[in-house]
């Protein structure tokens, strides 16, 4: 492995403004790594020649001292995100050979600060999937495998490129997005950090739309700093999304440092399900523990509507999904399947176009929404949600932050779950609550699974305080000090 | 409440997926898993709740009703899989 691609963003960062590197070595590097790396099909759509444009362009701005935030950071770019002329699927056979006529905001953001794109990263279809196993282009694979196994296991999903590729150092931070775990959850699978911000403090113009009152774009990094680093740049207000938030964007860096002496850390007990595995359960007493050890005053909180939150969550997203999919009809865009008539026309292209848990989700959400059955699901459903973001509210009159584990197991084998659509949906029991009130979460890698795999604690914040979440979630990762890396079985 | 074959080719119907005969009882079974399984909001009394319209409180922004951008009609047929002269084309409509 190339030294180049162990930096992390922030000494790369550091080492380019101080011209002990160049982007285009930094990008070759990355690259290189990608090439090396098909095993792993966490890139969909390489963009080297582009990566290499970006990069000379950038070198000529550091050369002269000047340069944004990322000036010269390779990235990596989820395949939901619009990139302009570049292929943008949302890993779904229905967008064929789309090539967006605009950037997304996020995206725009990223290279407005200097950044440099590495390529498009694989996903759930649609973000729709806890395991990366739904897109059309075949799963992602997790590079860290069990001890003593080659069974290939799953980064999570929704964002299993963006995790897979992280972890993998096949970039150096990746832009995901979260709409009941899907930034979370691969985080906790392969060891990184995983950032979902508060609704509204990124755009959502140009990613292609899941459910909209849920979705939120951040990062995956390698640790907090990285993933601080990511946001300041991704987050902002932007007019064409009437949901983004105008207001400033910290310096959220700076929060890193200030310790947590005198933080006020609750630990929700209705997270403590049953069959949680002994490791996961252990790993959280582990966290309180070193929270306390840094000085925070830890107290057990009550969240009483958590087990309604994945009942809730599987009525809310179908319901938008089946709305916003509404656009793919083989007439603007991607495929098109031909019909006797302009609805055989639709039918036939929907039919073909969708994978088998979207055109599920789909259904779902129509007949949730249909005539005679809104009341009894969507509004209900609504109902139990403001209940479940009252819940949190008064968590937080007494709270900073929550601590909870991220996912109720370490990452599981390709194939072991795709049989049961509930099990699957189960993987989200701890993150999903965190979108259906629209908070900030995170998370940390904490410790290995007997297995050798990593875990992942997660920390919930108040609306928009995402300065206090990355301090609490930089103090965990001192306290956890974890360094393992997984073996590179995947070069070529 | 439970969904029949009819009713998953009716919602099929209305979500403008075709769906083969041979994959409704399959499907229908899918959706009743799920929907037993929603089905335990039942639990929740809610007689008294608003039903959450917002996910973060904030105010609607309102802004000015102005034209921003220049003509795209090129750039947005331009992905269309049938196009001609920046128009979208489809089966015949109306006879």
């Amino acid at each position: 492995m190339s030294d180049l691609t162990k930096l992390t963003l922030a000494a790369a960062r550091d080492a380019l403004k101080k011209k002990e590197i160049t982007s285009t070595e930094l990008t070759g590097a990355y690259l290189g790594e990608m090439e090396a790396a098909s095993a792993l099909n966490a890139y969909v759509t390489p963009t080297a020649e582009k990566a290499l444009e970006m990069a000379k362009a950038s070198d000529a701005k550091l050369a002269r001292g000047e340069g944004g935030a990322l000036e010269g950071i390779p990235l990596g770019i989820k395949d939901l995100f619009c990139t302009k002329d570049v292929l943008t699927t949302a890993c779904s056979h229905i967008l064929d050979g789309f090539h967006p006529p605009y950037e997304s905001t996020v995206t725009a953001n990223l290279w407005r600060d200097g950044a440099v794109m590495l390529g498009k990263l694989n996903n759930d279809e649609f973000a729709m999937g806890s395991s990366n196993e739904t897109s059309f282009y075949g799963p992602a694979v997790n590079p860290w495998r069990r001890k003593d196994s080659d069974a290939k296991l799953v980064p999570g999903g929704s964002s299993g490129g963006s995790s897979a590729a992280v972890a993998a150092k096949l970039c150096l931070a990746a832009t995901a997005t979260d709409t009941g775990g899907s930034i979370r959850q691969p985080a906790a699978f392969t060891g990184t950090v995983g950032l979902k911000p508060t609704y509204g403090r990124c755009s959502r113009w140009g990613i292609v739309a899941f459910a909209s009152s849920l979705d939120q774009a951040g990062p995956i990094a390698r640790d907090v700093r990285d993933a601080a680093i990511m946001l300041g740049s991704m987050a902002g207000h932007d007019e064409k999304d009437t949901t983004s938030v105008d207001r400033p964007v910290p310096d959220y860096e700076a929060a890193l440092g200030q310790g947590i002496k005198g933080l006020n850390v609750g630990i929700p007990k209705e997270y403590r399900v049953d069959g949680m595995p002994k490791e996961i359960d252990d790993l959280w007493t582990r966290g309180i523990e070193w929270l306390k050890a840094a000085g925070a005053n830890v107290k057990e909180v009550s969240l009483p509507h958590t087990k309604y939150a994945l009942p809730t969550y599987y009525i809310v997203a179908p319901a938008e999904c089946s709305s916003n999919l509404a656009r793919y009809d083989g007439v603007r865009y991607g495929l098109r399947v031909e019909g006797k008539d302009i609805t055989d026309m639709y039918e036939k292209t929907r039919a073909e176009g969708f994978g088998a848990e979207v055109r599920r989700r789909v259904l779902m959400g129509t007949y949730v929404l249909s005539a005679g059955y809104y009341d009894a699901y969507y509004l209900k459903a609504q109902k139990v949600r403001t209940l479940i973001a009252r819940d949190f509210a008064e968590a937080f009159s007494e709270v900073d932050v929550l601590l909870t584990p991220t996912a109720p197991s370490a990452a599981f084998a390709i194939g072991e779950k795709t049989d049961d659509p509930l099990s699957m949906y189960l993987n989200d029991v701890f993150t999903v609550t965190v979108n259906l009130a629209g908070l900030p979460g995170i998370s940390v890698p904490a410790g290995l699974s007997a297995e050798g795999l990593p875990l992942g604690l997660q920390l919930i914040g108040r609306t928009f305080d995402e300065e206090t979440l990355l301090r609490a979630a930089f103090a965990i990762e001192e306290a956890a000090g974890f360094t393992a890396e997984a073996e590179a079985w995947w070069r070529a | 409440m439970s969904v029949d074959q009819k009713t998953v080719r009716h919602i099929a119907r209305l979500a403008r997926i075709a769906v083969r005969d041979d994959e409704l009882e399959a499907l229908a079974k899918e959706l009743n898993g799920i929907l037993d399984w929603v089905e335990q909001l039942g639990e929740v009394e809610t007689a008294e709740v608003e039903p959450m319209t917002s996910a973060v409180a904030v105010a609607m922004k309102m802004r000015d009703d102005v034209v921003k951008v220049e003509n795209l009609q090129k750039e947005v047929t331009r992905n269309a899989p049938g196009a001609e002269d920046g128009f979208y084309v489809v089966p015949k409509v109306v006879e």
